[in-house]
């Protein structure tokens, strides 16, 4: 009878030792996040504020719920079951700009589009990334010589992470999303530039032949956006 | 095609003969010559005729179904071309060809006979220039109101610069002056859908939807006018997507470059496209295709259509439910299955190009055992799966609530607007063209075509379901035969030259089932090894053209289930 309770006894101290050996020591994964790790035993941490905000952002990003072409079905693929991009804290879609951090440009851009999707990346709060998913918008892709194609999401946005694929695969997908993680926690983005394709009014475009012809039809106040297949890259 | 036994193919040439000469008597003097296109009879008429002639083909010949109008420039002349078919009999065929100078390219519109000529008609004068005398609403389409030139037309150079307006959409009740001046600038153009209220003397209230928005299905503008929370009136704006599709097949060679890009088209439910281009071309061209290569292209067909329906039932639930609910999940959870299978199959998860003319491009993954046994536990887990769509979907009260007598499409209402495939199935039309107008294997095996009369948006839901159910049945036989099919005649691909070059203008319109409905395809060839006019006839584009009488007088969410319902696929849409 004794025996039987020192046994029960001994049992529950092991158990209890081991967890606790195991959070200072380490041997177990299922405790040991990194983050454990960096706190070591004591539950303090000395960092630089920007490590820890750009650690932060990468690892809580909301996407943008934004879909243009092809690539969104893979995409959509993406965020489901199987893949589930929100595994890597990266996975809630958004359906406001206003309250995303990342946009995935999924699919062609044509001229009619351009302008809307430069003003819905402008209505993204700062700070805001974008991943190119596809090769239409690296270069326009298979569509790269239509006469209504815009030859790569960079001619109108600043783009952060490009995916090649036609479409990518949800693996590539979450590769690219990966790092741009990486890059967000190493304080990287791509430059805000000028970009070969602007809003911008109408009555500060250059007069030519064109809009000289459109000018019965366009307000002087109103936004514009200017391609020029030709001598885009 | 290569299946239909030759008597039979000639009984239909001699009805197809007599049928023409009926028409030639019914048309008489206003038939000034015949064309010669492969597909069906053409007659040449003036054009200033073209109403006369379209009512009396309509309602005294029963052509009920414009499937496409299709615009093109000559160097002489320019030519619209109307594909007439019957719903009750797709096989009956007949073009009216209207030619117009080239210095004066006017001709008279179609739209008061066939509504659905009203959106064909915008395409063809905005991408070819044609001017359609009468139409109620003659403006561009697909590009920008600001665009410069018309480019499938000869003379358009795309080196000239362009500008294009982000311009808030003006109030489309301006017009008639039951609201303020006020709106037409006053709204965002994304998500929050911005809303401007109208002057004191009206109720209504003008809204956009899109053209970026959760509920659009892609990249698609709804200039939406309601009166409290109804919709008066809506008009789809497209052309977000417009990547120039028939400039790329018109640039690329017939054996290899076109039908990637048909991939692209319709890209949820990808196969039936590429059989669209391997059907029209192997009637220019003259091409076989081997029997065993038929059953390969029905089966992957029918795996393609299972994807698209797939999507379209899980966005459905979406758009009736809210975000990213379970039936979303358990969708992407069966299309991934399919999307494996089909990897196996074609080395690709999405863009397949697994058709090839004449015939596939791979035979059946090895070992066969394998794969036959993976399709085969995909067949008999899909019973049990589909019971789970119905008890969360098509059971579940709030759904039925929510989309049961709502968004009605009436059959007359269809016909007119040329509704195809599952809508059109949905208000009670009893066509399929894998039935009606038989290709591939599909008149060799057993299965139904899904119809119900309900024309409500629960209907077209439905529809969806038992296509997937007919899709399986199919695959199912295709399998049994895959697996007898002895090993020396399996034959992937008939004997096509590297380089096709169909004879100096041969002109074809050939048609397919695909998921969304009929999707046609129009080629004239001139000689070289790249078509002179490739023309695009995507069910989607129609489809959408059924939103506003469907979504008339209903709820806003009505709306937007109406819209679900529909299925469209903005890469088919705007092409």
């Amino acid at each position: 009878m004794s025996s039987d309770k020192d046994t029960f006894v001994a049992d529950t101290t092991r158990v209890q030792t081991e967890t606790r050996d195991s959070r200072i020591t380490g041997q177990d994964n299922r405790f040991n996040s990194k983050l454990r790790e960096a706190f070591g035993s004591s539950p303090f941490i000395l960092t630089k504020f920007d490590k820890f905000m750009n650690w932060v952002r990468g690892s809580s990003m909301f996407m943008l719920q934004f879909g243009i072409a092809c690539c969104s079905i893979e995409m959509m693929h993406t965020y489901a079951v199987k893949h589930d991009l929100d595994r890597f804290g990266a996975g809630v879609p958004r359906a406001s700009p206003r309250q995303a951090d990342v946009i995935i440009v999924p699919g062609t851009i044509v001229s009619k589009f351009a302008p809307r999707m430069k003003r819905v990346y402008d209505q993204m709060p700062e700070p805001k990334f974008v991943v190119g998913m596809g090769s239409c918008t690296i270069s326009g892709g298979p569509f790269q010589e239509g006469y209504n194609v815009i030859k790569g999401a960079e001619e109108v946005i600043p783009v952060d992470i490009h995916i090649p694929g036609c479409p990518p695969r949800p693996e590539a997908l979450v590769y690219g999303i990966a790092k741009l993680q990486e890059r967000i926690a190493n304080g990287e983005s791509s430059p805000v530039v000028v970009k070969p394709y602007e809003l911008e009014q109408f009555g500060d475009l250059p007069r030519d032949e064109v809009v000289d012809k459109l000018s019965e039809e366009i307000n002087e106040d109103d936004l514009v956006m200017r391609y020029n297949w030709a001598d885009s890259p | 095609m290569s299946l239909e036994d030759p008597e039979k193919e000639q009984q239909g040439a001699l009805e197809g003969r007599s049928r023409e000469d009926e028409l030639a008597d019914l048309l008489g003097e206003r038939a000034l010559s015949r064309d010669d296109h492969k597909n069906a009879p053409a007659f040449v008429i003036r054009p200033d005729e073209v109403q006369d002639v379209l009512f009396d083909l309509r309602d005294q010949a029963g052509y009920d179904f414009l499937s496409c109008v299709t615009a093109q420039e000559y160097e002489d002349r320019y030519e619209s071309i109307y594909h007439l078919k019957r719903y009750d009999n797709p096989m009956d065929e007949v073009s009216v060809v209207v030619p117009t100078s080239k210095q004066n390219p006017v001709s008279q519109t179609a739209e008061p006979v066939y509504k659905t000529a009203d959106w064909h008609e915008r395409e063809a004068y905005d991408l070819v220039g044609i001017d359609y005398e009468g139409h109620p609403d003659l403006r561009r389409i697909l590009l920008p109101e600001t665009w410069q030139g018309h480019p499938l037309s000869l003379d358009y150079d795309q080196d000239r610069p362009q500008i294009v307006t982000l311009r808030e959409h003006a109030n489309p009740l301006e017009e008639d002056q039951r609201a303020s001046g006020t709106g037409a600038n006053a709204h965002s153009n994304t998500v929050e859908s911005g809303a401007v209220d109208d002057a004191a003397d009206s109720d209504t209230m003008y809204l956009n939807i899109g053209p970026h928005h959760p509920a659009t299905h892609g990249v698609l503008h709804l200039k939406t006018i309601l009166d409290g929370e109804q919709v008066v009136d809506v008009e789809p704006d497209i052309g977000y997507l417009h990547r120039c599709e028939e400039q790329m097949a018109q640039q690329g060679t017939y054996r290899y470059q076109i039908i990637p890009y048909s991939d692209r088209w319709d890209y949820t439910a990808n196969m039936p496209n590429e059989w669209a281009v391997a059907r029209a071309i192997e009637d220019l061209a003259d091409l076989e295709v081997p029997e065993y290569a038929q059953v390969l292209r029905t089966m992957a067909t029918e795996f393609g259509r299972m994807l698209g329906h797939f999507l379209a039932v899980g966005t459905f639930a979406l758009d009736v439910y809210g975000d990213f609910t379970a039936i979303f999940m358990y969708a992407i959870r069966d299309r991934e299955k399919v999307q494996n299978i089909l990897e196996d199959l074609t080395g690709q998860r999405m863009m397949f190009y697994y058709f090839r003319l004449g015939g596939v491009v791979w035979d059946l993954p090895e070992p066969r055992e394998e794969w036959f046994e993976k399709v085969r536990d995909f067949l008999d887990e899909l019973p049990s799966a589909l019971e789970e769509y119905h008890d969360l979907i098509s059971q579940n009260e709030i759904l039925q609530l929510r989309t049961v007598g709502k968004g009605m499409l009436p059959k007359e209402t269809a016909k007119q607007y040329g509704a195809t495939g599952p809508v059109a199935r949905a208000s009670g039309i009893d066509m399929d063209l894998r039935r009606d107008d038989p290709y591939g294997y599909y008149d060799e095996l057993d299965w139904d075509v899904a119809v119900e009369d309900g024309c409500d948006n629960y209907s077209r839901l439905l529809v969806r379901l038992r296509e997937v159910e007919e899709s399986a049945k199919i695959i199912r036989q295709c399998i049994d035969l895959l697996e007898d099919w002895p090993e020396e005649e399996r034959t992937i691909q008939s004997n096509v030259p590297r380089t096709i070059r169909p004879d100096d203008d041969t002109e074809t319109y050939k048609a397919v089932e695909a998921a969304k409905g009929e999707m046609g395809v129009y080629i004239r060839s001139d000689g070289t090894d790249t078509p002179a006019r490739f023309k695009i006839r995507a069910g989607c584009f129609n489809n959408l053209h059924t939103l506003a009488p469907m979504s008339n007088g209903e709820y806003i969410p009505d709306l937007v289930a109406a819209l679900g319902s529909l299925d469209i696929v903005l890469g088919s849409v705007d092409r």
